[in-house]
């Protein structure tokens, strides 16, 4: 494998929700109100390689969004650096950074909320490459044309507003958008997840077609592993801000270690497995606001072991290329 | 690009509406839809176009003393006057032909209620952007200051500073805005918050655009709908604010009246039968004041589905 591409270390993310001067006074007089902080991403570290496609799959509020806005620099984060092409991007100025930053483009989730209604569809996509000199004024028209054909719009469309598209085609605008500051590194946050069984085949289609062109790294957040086995090169999943497991799409999907991986993965729809009764993972994701002590995953977790409420369980090296967090280290398998 | 997705695209292309409106066609034929705003409207556009060419449509130049005749004072509505025209809605104590003087007054009016209007709308939308975008200690600060001004009557706070700056035109317009700047703060903080959480402002952040850019290229443009709102109803509330305070005696000054300070000059005759003088320029500000807020309240009802689908179908 040749030098990461992205590498993310130590990386944490909490929210702090203040308290305001009523809230303050409150507590003064002990009222029980006190500041709550949500882990969101804990400790986070992974890096990688030019040209991946690393799928991040995780439930609904288990950090995976917000992890992908620390890498896309939207979010900073509280601890730990992002470095991008062996550069810490916190550190970048002037120039540098602003390369940097258009670098990393990121894909939303939905389609809807992620264009301006009141621009023009030419103007969403040349913005920003006539803001950083990519293209003139005047080649704006043609490079706008250009990228619409890429991601398979008719450019005859570039004066209508993003309310006159579809789901479907929403989503390439935002794609087009990405792609017109020649970005190395695509985030895809959920991208696929508001579209059309039919549609995101398309889509996913389109991604690996601009992979290739542009020669292109995703980070591929999704929750359908589906989705990630078919296109992801290489599998983290996370727990509540925390990665358990990390390896090879292969390995992820034939030889898991990690009980909770093993769990979502029997929950995968499958075809050969049409007539088994579902057997949910039991409980609810526990809240981010007070996490469980020791490994995040145990109050679920069917093999647990009083050493998993303890501590918190380190990744080792399960086999080549493959991480997992678990005290067990597959022995329950 | 692959042939794949080259064959994918056009069965999508298809189904896509067939919408050739742009936003605003729809809300012109939504806002038609309505026949009392509707008919609002073309008064307002009216009352405007009256307000502008007074100097063409009147008989008499009511503050030009050489026009004026102190023996056609105090005439009942339909008399002639000593120059030939006939005084439709009659004359004032001073002589002034009411007609001519309502006019005169509404170009006073307008013009004071719009500028002010303006003004306080810009500085409430740069304000109510700041505390939005910033967040944390300033928006609390500013938005403090906002509930604090927004807690006093706006007639007392205009009374108040009339009292400290004096009287004329710049000052009434000046207490007019402190009076007002606070409602267009709130409005626009409120739905700018809203759109700067929204996805578009972090993809705008993501390819690297300056804040400036954010806030005035991406955000205000979509805040603009309740503005105009707003805008509408407190420019008629400054309208109305004005007058009570010419009618109070600290507003406009005698040399440029407005609707308010004709209505206080014909208080005194009122008990003597002579209402006319009082009366019409009242039934002209009352004319104007609803037709802006009918307008405003049906503004509000097309513009508002809109806010809660974020600007979509």
């Amino acid at each position: 494998m040749s030098a990461p591409l992205l590498e993310i270390r130590n990386v944490s993310k909490r929210f702090v929700r203040r308290l305001d001067l009523a809230g303050k006074i409150a507590s003064r007089l002990g009222a029980g109100v006190s500041e709550e902080t949500v882990h969101a991403v804990d400790n986070v570290s992974f890096s990688i390689a030019k040209g991946e496609v690393v799928g991040l799959v995780g439930e609904s509020g288990c950090g995976k969004s917000t992890l992908g806005r620390v890498v896309a620099g939207i979010h900073k984060p509280t601890e730990g650096q992002v470095f991008f092409e062996g550069q810490d991007v916190a550190a970048l100025t002037g120039a540098r950074k602003r390369e940097a930053t258009l670098a990393i483009q990121m894909i939303f989730q939905d389609p809807f909320a992620s264009l301006n209604p009141r621009m023009r569809v030419e103007d969403i996509i040349g913005e920003a490459p006539v803001y950083h000199g990519l293209t003139t004024r005047a080649g704006a028209a043609s490079y706008v044309d250009e990228i619409m054909t890429k991601v398979g719009l008719d450019p005859s469309l570039k004066k209508r507003y993003p309310h006159q598209f579809s789901g479907g085609q929403r989503q390439r605008i935002g794609i087009a958008r990405a792609l017109a500051v020649k970005p190395k590194f695509l985030v895809c946050d959920e991208a696929i997840a508001a579209l059309d069984v039919s549609i995101q085949a398309q889509v996913i289609n389109l991604f690996m077609d601009l992979r290739e062109e542009f020669d292109l790294t995703y980070l591929f957040i999704s929750h359908d592993l589906s989705v990630v086995e078919h296109i992801a090169d290489r599998v983290v999943i996370m727990y509540l801000g925390r990665v358990v497991e990390s390896a090879g799409t292969e390995n992820v999907f034939e030889r898991p270690v990690h009980p909770y991986t093993s769990a979502l993965l029997a929950e995968a729809p499958r075809l050969d497995q049409r007539k088994r009764a579902f057997v949910p993972i039991k409980g609810e994701i526990p809240s981010p606001l007070e996490p469980p002590h020791g490994c995040h995953f145990h109050p679920r977790c069917p093999h647990a072991v009083p050493e998993c409420s303890a501590d918190p369980p380190a990744l080792e090296t399960v086999r080549t290329d493959h991480v997992a967090a678990c005290h067990l280290r597959g022995r329950f398998v | 690009m692959s042939d794949a997705t080259a064959e994918a695209a056009p069965p999508e292309a298809t189904i896509q509406p067939v919408d050739a409106e742009t936003p605003f066609q729809r809300f012109v034929s939504e806002f038609l839809d309505s026949k009392v705003a509707t008919a609002a409207f073309l008064f307002l556009l009216a009352i405007i176009a009256l307000a502008i060419f007074a100097p063409w449509i009147t008989p008499q130049n009511p503050y030009d003393l050489a026009q004026v005749d102190v023996l056609d004072g105090r005439l009942a509505p339909g008399s002639e006057a000593f120059a030939g025209y006939t005084m439709w809605l009659g004359s004032d104590g001073a002589g002034r032909d009411l007609y001519s003087a309502i006019l005169y007054g509404l170009r006073i009016s307008l013009s004071v209620g719009v500028t002010s209007g303006l003004i306080a709308l810009v500085i409430g939308m740069a304000v109510g952007l700041l505390a939005a975008y910033t967040g944390g200690r300033t928006e609390n600060v500013i938005m403090r200051i906002v509930d604090l001004q927004l807690s006093f009557p706006a007639a007392l706070v205009a009374l108040m500073l009339i009292a400290i700056l004096g009287k004329g035109v710049d000052k009434i317009i000046l207490a007019l805005v402190v009076a007002q700047w606070a409602y267009y703060a709130r409005t626009v903080r409120a739905s700018a918050l809203v759109e700067r959480h929204k996805e578009y402002v972090e993809a705008a952040a993501c390819l690297g655009i300056s804040h400036a850019r954010i806030v005035f290229r991406h955000i205000m443009p979509n805040c603009l709908a309740p503005l105009i709102v707003v805008g509408t109803v407190q420019t008629a509330s400054a309208i109305s604010l004005e007058a009570t305070l010419s009618f109070l005696g600290v507003g406009m000054p005698q040399t440029s009246p407005s609707l308010g300070v004709l209505i206080a000059n014909g208080f005194e005759y009122m008990l003597s039968g002579r209402y006319w003088i009082s009366v019409f320029p009242g039934v002209a500000l009352l004319v104007t004041v609803v037709s802006i807020n009918l307008v405003g309240d049906h503004l509000r009802d097309v513009l508002n589905p809109r806010l809660n689908t974020g600007g979509g179908k």
